[in-house]
Protein backbone atom coordinates (compact mmCIF):
# COMPACT_ATOMS: atom_id res chain seq x y z
CA UNK A 1 0.00 0.00 0.00
CA UNK A 2 1.20 3.49 -0.79
CA UNK A 3 2.58 5.49 2.08
CA UNK A 4 1.73 9.10 2.70
CA UNK A 5 3.57 11.51 4.93
CA UNK A 6 1.24 13.81 6.82
CA UNK A 7 2.75 16.71 8.73
CA UNK A 8 1.30 17.13 12.22
CA UNK A 9 2.15 20.53 13.61
CA UNK A 10 4.00 22.82 14.19
CA UNK A 11 0.70 24.66 13.97
CA UNK A 12 -2.13 22.39 14.97
CA UNK A 13 -5.41 23.12 16.78
CA UNK A 14 -4.64 20.80 19.70
CA UNK A 15 -1.10 21.96 20.17
CA UNK A 16 -0.45 25.12 22.12
CA UNK A 17 3.19 24.79 21.17
CA UNK A 18 5.15 24.03 18.01
CA UNK A 19 5.81 20.32 17.98
CA UNK A 20 6.29 18.92 14.52
CA UNK A 21 5.72 15.25 13.74
CA UNK A 22 5.96 13.69 10.32
CA UNK A 23 3.41 10.89 10.33
CA UNK A 24 4.11 8.14 7.86
CA UNK A 25 0.67 6.70 7.18
CA UNK A 26 -0.71 3.74 5.33
CA UNK A 27 -4.34 4.45 4.72
CA UNK A 28 -5.38 5.92 8.08
CA UNK A 29 -2.96 3.98 10.21
CA UNK A 30 0.21 5.64 11.43
CA UNK A 31 3.23 3.49 10.66
CA UNK A 32 5.93 5.75 11.90
CA UNK A 33 6.30 9.15 13.52
CA UNK A 34 9.38 11.26 12.92
CA UNK A 35 9.77 14.17 15.32
CA UNK A 36 11.25 17.50 14.31
CA UNK A 37 12.08 19.81 17.16
CA UNK A 38 13.74 23.17 17.28
CA UNK A 39 11.05 25.73 16.52
CA UNK A 40 11.28 27.63 19.79
CA UNK A 41 14.90 27.36 20.76
CA UNK A 42 15.74 30.53 22.68
CA UNK A 43 19.24 29.83 23.98
CA UNK A 44 18.38 30.38 27.63
CA UNK A 45 21.25 28.20 28.86
CA UNK A 46 23.71 30.40 27.03
CA UNK A 47 22.40 33.41 28.93
CA UNK A 48 24.24 32.14 32.00
CA UNK A 49 27.33 33.75 30.51
CA UNK A 50 25.97 37.28 30.72
CA UNK A 51 23.53 37.05 33.63
CA UNK A 52 24.87 36.44 37.12
CA UNK A 53 23.62 33.52 39.18
CA UNK A 54 20.96 35.61 40.93
CA UNK A 55 19.60 37.02 37.68
CA UNK A 56 19.51 33.51 36.23
CA UNK A 57 16.62 32.70 38.59
CA UNK A 58 14.39 34.99 36.55
CA UNK A 59 15.74 33.43 33.36
CA UNK A 60 15.11 29.80 34.32
CA UNK A 61 11.63 30.71 35.50
CA UNK A 62 10.88 31.62 31.94
CA UNK A 63 12.01 28.28 30.55
CA UNK A 64 8.44 27.15 31.05
CA UNK A 65 5.49 29.23 32.16
CA UNK A 66 3.41 26.47 33.65
CA UNK A 67 6.12 25.06 35.89
CA UNK A 68 8.01 28.32 36.49
CA UNK A 69 7.99 27.82 40.25
CA UNK A 70 9.53 24.37 39.98
CA UNK A 71 12.25 25.48 37.59
CA UNK A 72 13.41 28.23 39.90
CA UNK A 73 13.05 25.96 42.91
CA UNK A 74 15.25 23.34 41.29
CA UNK A 75 17.80 25.96 40.29
CA UNK A 76 17.88 27.58 43.74
CA UNK A 77 18.18 24.21 45.47
CA UNK A 78 21.20 23.44 43.32
CA UNK A 79 22.92 26.75 43.99
CA UNK A 80 22.16 26.47 47.71
CA UNK A 81 23.63 23.00 47.85
CA UNK A 82 26.70 24.14 45.94
CA UNK A 83 27.24 27.03 48.35
CA UNK A 84 26.38 25.02 51.44
CA UNK A 85 23.44 27.21 52.42
CA UNK A 86 20.78 25.72 54.66
CA UNK A 87 17.50 27.53 54.07
CA UNK A 88 15.00 28.11 56.91
CA UNK A 89 12.33 25.47 57.51
CA UNK A 90 9.53 27.92 56.80
CA UNK A 91 10.97 28.68 53.36
CA UNK A 92 10.93 24.97 52.54
CA UNK A 93 7.26 24.73 53.45
CA UNK A 94 6.41 27.88 51.47
CA UNK A 95 8.18 26.47 48.43
CA UNK A 96 6.16 23.28 48.83
CA UNK A 97 2.87 25.18 48.96
CA UNK A 98 3.56 27.17 45.80
CA UNK A 99 4.98 24.21 43.93
CA UNK A 100 1.91 22.13 44.69
CA UNK A 101 -0.35 24.99 43.62
CA UNK A 102 1.60 24.93 40.38
CA UNK A 103 1.15 21.20 40.00
CA UNK A 104 -2.58 21.60 40.53
CA UNK A 105 -3.06 24.33 37.98
CA UNK A 106 -0.85 22.56 35.47
CA UNK A 107 -2.80 19.32 35.79
CA UNK A 108 -6.12 21.15 35.55
CA UNK A 109 -4.87 22.92 32.44
CA UNK A 110 -3.83 19.60 30.95
CA UNK A 111 -7.09 17.87 31.84
CA UNK A 112 -8.93 20.67 30.08
CA UNK A 113 -6.72 20.50 27.00
CA UNK A 114 -7.03 16.73 26.96
CA UNK A 115 -10.82 16.96 27.03
CA UNK A 116 -10.54 19.49 24.22
CA UNK A 117 -8.35 17.09 22.21
CA UNK A 118 -11.08 14.48 22.09
CA UNK A 119 -13.70 17.09 21.48
CA UNK A 120 -15.38 17.38 24.89
CA UNK A 121 -15.56 21.16 25.00
CA UNK A 122 -17.79 21.53 28.02
CA UNK A 123 -15.51 19.38 30.17
CA UNK A 124 -12.65 21.60 29.05
CA UNK A 125 -14.62 24.59 30.29
CA UNK A 126 -15.28 23.01 33.69
CA UNK A 127 -11.62 22.24 34.31
CA UNK A 128 -10.48 25.69 33.32
CA UNK A 129 -13.06 27.31 35.54
CA UNK A 130 -11.71 25.38 38.52
CA UNK A 131 -8.18 26.29 37.50
CA UNK A 132 -9.05 29.96 37.78
CA UNK A 133 -9.30 29.59 41.57
CA UNK A 134 -5.71 28.41 41.72
CA UNK A 135 -4.55 31.19 39.41
CA UNK A 136 -6.19 33.72 41.72
CA UNK A 137 -4.39 32.17 44.69
CA UNK A 138 -1.08 32.56 42.88
CA UNK A 139 -1.84 36.11 41.91
CA UNK A 140 -2.96 37.20 45.34
CA UNK A 141 -0.21 35.52 47.35
CA UNK A 142 2.82 35.75 45.05
CA UNK A 143 2.07 38.71 42.82
CA UNK A 144 1.61 37.06 39.46
CA UNK A 145 -0.68 34.47 37.97
CA UNK A 146 1.89 32.28 36.30
CA UNK A 147 5.46 33.41 36.88
CA UNK A 148 5.27 33.67 40.65
CA UNK A 149 8.91 34.65 41.07
CA UNK A 150 9.11 33.85 44.78
CA UNK A 151 12.38 31.95 44.91
CA UNK A 152 15.71 33.51 45.73
CA UNK A 153 18.97 31.83 46.59
CA UNK A 154 18.64 31.34 50.33
CA UNK A 155 14.89 31.10 50.66
CA UNK A 156 11.78 32.82 49.34
CA UNK A 157 10.78 36.46 48.88
CA UNK A 158 7.17 36.36 49.95
CA UNK A 159 5.60 35.17 53.15
CA UNK A 160 2.09 33.90 53.69
CA UNK A 161 0.02 35.56 56.39
CA UNK A 162 -2.31 33.39 58.50
CA UNK A 163 -5.29 34.93 56.66
CA UNK A 164 -3.79 34.01 53.30
CA UNK A 165 -3.14 30.49 54.54
CA UNK A 166 -6.73 29.97 55.61
CA UNK A 167 -7.94 31.51 52.34
CA UNK A 168 -5.74 29.08 50.38
CA UNK A 169 -7.18 26.20 52.39
CA UNK A 170 -10.79 27.16 51.73
CA UNK A 171 -10.14 27.80 48.04
CA UNK A 172 -8.33 24.50 47.41
CA UNK A 173 -11.00 22.65 49.38
CA UNK A 174 -13.64 24.23 47.16
CA UNK A 175 -11.58 23.40 44.06
CA UNK A 176 -11.34 19.81 45.31
CA UNK A 177 -15.10 19.64 45.67
CA UNK A 178 -15.58 20.95 42.15
CA UNK A 179 -13.03 18.50 40.74
CA UNK A 180 -14.84 15.64 42.47
CA UNK A 181 -18.12 16.83 40.98
CA UNK A 182 -16.82 16.17 37.47
CA UNK A 183 -14.91 13.05 38.44
CA UNK A 184 -17.59 10.69 37.14
CA UNK A 185 -17.60 12.48 33.78
CA UNK A 186 -13.83 12.47 33.39
CA UNK A 187 -13.30 8.93 34.55
CA UNK A 188 -16.33 6.95 33.47
CA UNK A 189 -18.14 8.81 30.70
CA UNK A 190 -18.79 6.65 27.65
CA UNK A 191 -17.21 9.01 25.11
CA UNK A 192 -14.15 9.64 27.25
CA UNK A 193 -13.51 5.94 27.76
CA UNK A 194 -14.11 5.18 24.11
CA UNK A 195 -11.58 7.77 22.95
CA UNK A 196 -8.86 7.09 25.51
CA UNK A 197 -8.96 3.50 26.77
CA UNK A 198 -6.44 1.26 25.05
CA UNK A 199 -5.09 4.11 22.93
CA UNK A 200 -1.32 4.51 22.75
CA UNK A 201 -0.50 1.95 25.41
CA UNK A 202 2.98 1.68 26.83
CA UNK A 203 4.04 -1.35 28.86
CA UNK A 204 5.94 -1.03 32.11
CA UNK A 205 9.16 -2.35 30.55
CA UNK A 206 8.88 -0.04 27.54
CA UNK A 207 8.23 2.99 29.73
CA UNK A 208 11.17 2.17 31.93
CA UNK A 209 13.57 1.43 29.11
CA UNK A 210 12.66 4.44 27.04
CA UNK A 211 13.19 6.63 30.08
CA UNK A 212 9.69 8.05 30.36
CA UNK A 213 9.15 10.57 33.14
CA UNK A 214 6.38 11.70 35.41
CA UNK A 215 2.74 10.73 34.85
CA UNK A 216 3.65 8.94 31.60
CA UNK A 217 5.90 6.63 33.59
CA UNK A 218 3.57 6.26 36.56
CA UNK A 219 0.62 5.45 34.31
CA UNK A 220 2.59 2.40 33.15
CA UNK A 221 2.98 1.10 36.66
CA UNK A 222 6.36 2.43 37.79
CA UNK A 223 6.08 4.10 41.19
CA UNK A 224 8.70 6.76 40.69
CA UNK A 225 8.22 10.33 41.78
CA UNK A 226 11.08 12.74 42.38
CA UNK A 227 9.30 14.08 45.43
CA UNK A 228 10.41 10.84 47.07
CA UNK A 229 13.89 12.40 47.10
CA UNK A 230 12.54 14.47 49.99
CA UNK A 231 13.51 17.90 48.76
CA UNK A 232 11.85 21.00 50.24
CA UNK A 233 9.38 19.92 52.92
CA UNK A 234 8.74 16.47 51.51
CA UNK A 235 10.86 14.90 54.23
CA UNK A 236 8.09 15.84 56.67
CA UNK A 237 5.09 15.42 54.42
CA UNK A 238 3.96 11.92 53.69
CA UNK A 239 2.63 11.00 50.28
CA UNK A 240 2.43 8.05 47.96
CA UNK A 241 3.15 8.29 44.24
CA UNK A 242 -0.01 7.90 42.19
CA UNK A 243 0.30 4.80 40.04
CA UNK A 244 -1.89 3.30 37.34
CA UNK A 245 -1.15 0.11 35.45
CA UNK A 246 -2.73 0.24 32.01
CA UNK A 247 -0.24 2.63 30.41
CA UNK A 248 -2.78 4.03 27.93
CA UNK A 249 -4.09 7.57 27.48
CA UNK A 250 -6.86 6.90 29.97
CA UNK A 251 -4.39 5.84 32.66
CA UNK A 252 -2.33 8.98 32.07
CA UNK A 253 -5.46 11.04 32.52
CA UNK A 254 -6.34 9.22 35.74
CA UNK A 255 -2.84 9.73 37.15
CA UNK A 256 -3.03 13.46 36.56
CA UNK A 257 -6.56 13.65 37.86
CA UNK A 258 -5.62 11.89 41.08
CA UNK A 259 -2.44 13.92 41.45
CA UNK A 260 -4.42 17.14 41.26
CA UNK A 261 -6.49 15.88 44.19
CA UNK A 262 -3.40 14.67 46.00
CA UNK A 263 -1.84 18.12 45.74
CA UNK A 264 -4.72 19.45 47.83
CA UNK A 265 -3.75 17.10 50.65
CA UNK A 266 -0.10 18.09 50.35
CA UNK A 267 -0.98 21.81 50.46
CA UNK A 268 -3.09 21.14 53.56
CA UNK A 269 -0.29 19.23 55.24
CA UNK A 270 2.28 21.89 54.31
CA UNK A 271 0.18 24.74 55.65
CA UNK A 272 -0.73 22.98 58.87
CA UNK A 273 2.84 21.91 59.53
CA UNK A 274 4.43 25.23 58.59
CA UNK A 275 6.74 26.47 61.36
CA UNK A 276 7.20 30.13 62.23
CA UNK A 277 10.47 31.88 61.54
CA UNK A 278 12.57 33.52 58.87
CA UNK A 279 11.84 33.01 55.21
CA UNK A 280 15.33 33.54 53.87
CA UNK A 281 18.93 33.65 54.92
CA UNK A 282 21.50 36.08 53.52
CA UNK A 283 23.91 34.46 51.09
CA UNK A 284 27.48 35.61 50.56
CA UNK A 285 30.00 34.57 47.98
CA UNK A 286 29.78 32.86 44.62
CA UNK A 287 28.96 29.28 43.73
CA UNK A 288 31.81 26.94 43.00
CA UNK A 289 31.73 23.29 42.02
CA UNK A 290 29.34 21.04 40.20
CA UNK A 291 25.87 19.93 41.12
CA UNK A 292 22.93 17.94 39.83
CA UNK A 293 19.50 18.57 41.31
CA UNK A 294 16.14 17.08 40.51
CA UNK A 295 12.57 18.03 41.27
CA UNK A 296 9.27 16.55 40.20
CA UNK A 297 7.51 18.90 37.85
CA UNK A 298 3.89 18.40 36.85
CA UNK A 299 5.20 16.74 33.70
CA UNK A 300 7.83 14.63 35.39
CA UNK A 301 11.41 14.69 36.51
CA UNK A 302 13.38 17.83 35.79
CA UNK A 303 17.10 17.80 36.14
CA UNK A 304 19.52 20.68 36.46
CA UNK A 305 23.24 20.39 36.06
CA UNK A 306 25.21 23.43 37.10
CA UNK A 307 28.87 24.23 37.19
CA UNK A 308 30.22 27.24 39.03
CA UNK A 309 33.75 28.54 38.89
CA UNK A 310 33.83 30.91 41.84
CA UNK A 311 32.76 33.96 39.85
CA UNK A 312 29.25 35.31 39.82
CA UNK A 313 28.63 33.82 36.39
CA UNK A 314 27.94 30.12 36.18
CA UNK A 315 30.12 28.23 33.75
CA UNK A 316 27.38 25.91 32.57
CA UNK A 317 23.69 25.40 33.18
CA UNK A 318 22.14 22.34 31.63
CA UNK A 319 18.43 21.72 31.95
CA UNK A 320 16.83 18.40 31.13
CA UNK A 321 13.10 18.75 31.06
CA UNK A 322 10.50 16.00 31.39
CA UNK A 323 9.08 16.41 27.87
CA UNK A 324 12.51 15.71 26.43
CA UNK A 325 12.44 12.38 28.28
CA UNK A 326 8.91 11.71 27.08
CA UNK A 327 9.57 12.13 23.35
CA UNK A 328 11.04 8.60 22.85
CA UNK A 329 7.96 6.95 24.44
CA UNK A 330 5.80 9.19 22.24
CA UNK A 331 7.57 7.93 19.14
CA UNK A 332 7.33 4.36 20.42
CA UNK A 333 3.58 4.28 20.91
CA UNK A 334 2.64 6.10 17.71
CA UNK A 335 2.90 3.20 15.20
CA UNK A 336 -0.43 1.47 14.80
CA UNK A 337 -2.57 4.42 15.91
CA UNK A 338 -5.42 5.73 13.82
CA UNK A 339 -4.84 9.21 12.49
CA UNK A 340 -7.84 10.50 14.47
CA UNK A 341 -6.29 9.32 17.73
CA UNK A 342 -3.01 11.12 17.15
CA UNK A 343 -3.99 14.41 18.85
CA UNK A 344 -5.13 12.56 21.99
CA UNK A 345 -2.00 10.42 22.03
CA UNK A 346 0.34 13.39 21.55
CA UNK A 347 -1.37 15.37 24.30
CA UNK A 348 -1.29 12.42 26.67
CA UNK A 349 2.42 12.98 27.41
CA UNK A 350 1.62 16.63 28.19
CA UNK A 351 4.16 18.03 25.73
CA UNK A 352 5.83 21.26 26.74
CA UNK A 353 7.98 22.17 23.80
CA UNK A 354 9.26 25.53 25.03
CA UNK A 355 10.65 23.66 28.01
CA UNK A 356 12.31 21.03 25.90
CA UNK A 357 14.02 23.43 23.53
CA UNK A 358 14.71 26.19 26.06
CA UNK B 1 -24.14 7.85 30.02
CA UNK B 2 -25.47 11.27 30.84
CA UNK B 3 -22.77 11.77 33.47
CA UNK B 4 -22.40 15.42 32.59
CA UNK B 5 -26.12 16.23 32.77
CA UNK B 6 -26.27 17.21 36.48
CA UNK B 7 -23.28 19.52 36.03
CA UNK B 8 -24.76 21.04 32.90
CA UNK B 9 -28.10 21.65 34.64
CA UNK B 10 -26.36 23.17 37.63
CA UNK B 11 -24.41 25.50 35.37
CA UNK B 12 -27.56 26.48 33.57
CA UNK B 13 -29.24 27.69 36.72
CA UNK B 14 -26.29 29.13 38.61
CA UNK B 15 -24.83 32.53 38.01
CA UNK B 16 -22.28 33.01 35.28
CA UNK B 17 -18.64 32.42 36.17
CA UNK B 18 -17.23 35.04 33.85
CA UNK B 19 -17.48 38.79 34.11
CA UNK B 20 -18.77 41.19 31.46
CA UNK B 21 -15.21 42.31 31.20
CA UNK B 22 -14.87 45.85 29.92
CA UNK B 23 -17.93 46.95 31.91
CA UNK B 24 -17.17 45.02 35.04
CA UNK B 25 -13.57 44.90 36.21
CA UNK B 26 -12.29 42.90 39.13
CA UNK B 27 -10.40 44.76 41.83
CA UNK B 28 -6.69 43.99 41.42
CA UNK B 29 -5.00 42.00 44.17
CA UNK B 30 -2.84 44.39 46.21
CA UNK B 31 0.34 42.31 45.81
CA UNK B 32 0.07 42.08 42.03
CA UNK B 33 3.10 43.34 40.13
CA UNK B 34 1.53 45.39 37.39
CA UNK B 35 3.43 48.58 36.79
CA UNK B 36 6.75 49.98 37.94
CA UNK B 37 6.99 53.52 39.29
CA UNK B 38 9.95 55.55 40.39
CA UNK B 39 9.50 58.39 42.83
CA UNK B 40 12.33 60.35 41.26
CA UNK B 41 12.65 62.79 44.18
CA UNK B 42 13.72 59.96 46.43
CA UNK B 43 16.07 58.36 43.90
CA UNK B 44 19.77 58.84 44.56
CA UNK B 45 20.91 57.39 41.20
CA UNK B 46 22.96 54.68 42.88
CA UNK B 47 22.56 52.26 39.92
CA UNK B 48 21.66 49.34 42.22
CA UNK B 49 18.50 48.64 40.22
CA UNK B 50 20.40 48.78 36.94
CA UNK B 51 22.94 46.24 38.15
CA UNK B 52 20.47 43.77 39.65
CA UNK B 53 17.73 43.89 37.01
CA UNK B 54 17.66 40.51 35.27
CA UNK B 55 16.34 41.88 31.98
CA UNK B 56 18.73 44.83 32.06
CA UNK B 57 16.03 47.29 31.12
CA UNK B 58 17.02 50.12 33.46
CA UNK B 59 19.65 52.71 32.61
CA UNK B 60 20.73 55.21 35.21
CA UNK B 61 23.02 58.08 34.36
CA UNK B 62 24.28 61.11 36.14
CA UNK B 63 25.17 64.47 34.72
CA UNK B 64 27.39 66.03 37.35
CA UNK B 65 27.67 69.43 35.63
CA UNK B 66 23.97 69.99 35.24
CA UNK B 67 23.36 68.46 38.64
CA UNK B 68 20.75 66.08 37.29
CA UNK B 69 20.35 62.35 37.06
CA UNK B 70 18.30 60.34 34.57
CA UNK B 71 16.48 57.08 35.24
CA UNK B 72 15.29 55.30 32.09
CA UNK B 73 13.26 52.10 32.07
CA UNK B 74 12.08 50.16 29.04
CA UNK B 75 8.62 48.97 30.15
CA UNK B 76 8.46 46.55 27.21
CA UNK B 77 11.60 44.72 28.29
CA UNK B 78 10.73 44.74 31.99
CA UNK B 79 9.48 41.38 33.23
CA UNK B 80 7.90 42.77 36.41
CA UNK B 81 9.88 40.61 38.77
CA UNK B 82 10.18 43.34 41.38
CA UNK B 83 13.86 42.62 42.08
CA UNK B 84 14.66 46.31 41.63
CA UNK B 85 12.00 47.25 44.18
CA UNK B 86 13.61 44.90 46.68
CA UNK B 87 17.14 46.24 46.22
CA UNK B 88 16.42 49.97 46.00
CA UNK B 89 18.05 51.47 49.10
CA UNK B 90 15.80 54.55 49.28
CA UNK B 91 12.56 52.70 48.47
CA UNK B 92 11.92 55.09 45.60
CA UNK B 93 10.73 52.26 43.35
CA UNK B 94 7.31 50.75 43.82
CA UNK B 95 4.91 48.42 42.04
CA UNK B 96 1.28 49.31 41.35
CA UNK B 97 -1.29 46.50 41.10
CA UNK B 98 -2.79 47.61 37.78
CA UNK B 99 -1.73 46.55 34.32
CA UNK B 100 -0.13 49.00 32.01
CA UNK B 101 -2.40 50.12 29.23
CA UNK B 102 -1.61 48.79 25.78
CA UNK B 103 0.45 51.11 23.66
CA UNK B 104 1.12 51.41 19.97
CA UNK B 105 4.51 53.01 20.30
CA UNK B 106 7.53 51.82 22.17
CA UNK B 107 8.00 54.60 24.65
CA UNK B 108 10.63 54.56 27.34
CA UNK B 109 9.89 55.81 30.80
CA UNK B 110 12.40 58.58 31.30
CA UNK B 111 12.60 60.51 34.50
CA UNK B 112 14.99 63.28 35.36
CA UNK B 113 15.71 64.30 38.90
CA UNK B 114 18.12 66.47 40.80
CA UNK B 115 21.29 64.96 42.13
CA UNK B 116 21.44 65.10 45.86
CA UNK B 117 24.38 67.07 47.12
CA UNK B 118 25.70 65.11 50.05
CA UNK B 119 25.13 67.18 53.12
CA UNK B 120 28.07 67.70 55.31
CA UNK B 121 27.25 66.15 58.61
CA UNK B 122 27.70 68.44 61.46
CA UNK B 123 29.18 66.83 64.47
CA UNK B 124 26.43 66.30 66.96
CA UNK B 125 26.67 68.85 69.72
CA UNK B 126 28.24 67.27 72.67
CA UNK B 127 26.23 67.07 75.75
CA UNK B 128 27.89 68.35 78.70
S1 LIG C 1 18.12 51.59 43.18
FE1 LIG C 1 16.58 53.12 43.72
S2 LIG C 1 17.80 54.89 44.37
FE2 LIG C 1 19.22 53.54 43.25
S3 LIG C 1 19.14 54.30 41.14
FE3 LIG C 1 17.60 52.68 41.29
S4 LIG C 1 15.70 53.75 41.77
FE4 LIG C 1 17.37 55.19 42.19
S1 LIG D 1 10.76 44.69 37.72
FE1 LIG D 1 12.46 43.28 37.26
S2 LIG D 1 12.72 43.45 35.04
FE2 LIG D 1 11.47 45.19 35.66
S3 LIG D 1 12.93 46.85 35.97
FE3 LIG D 1 12.63 45.86 37.96
S4 LIG D 1 14.26 44.32 38.10
FE4 LIG D 1 14.10 44.94 35.94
Amino acid sequence: MARTIIPFGPQHPVLPEPLHLKLVCEDEIVKEAIPALGYVHRGLEKLAEIRDFNQMIQVVERVCGICSMLHSQCYCQGIEEMMGVEIPERAKYLRTVWSELHRMHSHLLWLGLFADAFGFESLFMQFWRIRERIMDLNEATAGSRVIVSVNVVGGVRQDLTPEQCSWILTEVAQAGKEIKAIQSTMLSDYTVCKRTKGVAALTKEQAYELGAAGPTLRASGVAQDMRQLKYAAFDKIDFEPVVEYDGDCYARGVVRFREALQSIDIIRAAISGMPQGDISVPVKGNPEGEIITRVEQPRGECMYYMKGNGTKFLERVRIRTPTFANVPPLIAFMPGLELADVPVAVLSIDPCISCTER
Amino acid sequence: MLKMTPTVLKNLFSKSSTRMYPFEVREPFPLYRGELFNDIDKCIFCKKCEIKCPSQCITVSKDKEAGTGTWICDPFACVYCSICVDVCPTKSLSMAPNHRKPSATRDMIEQVGKLKVPKKKKAAPKKD
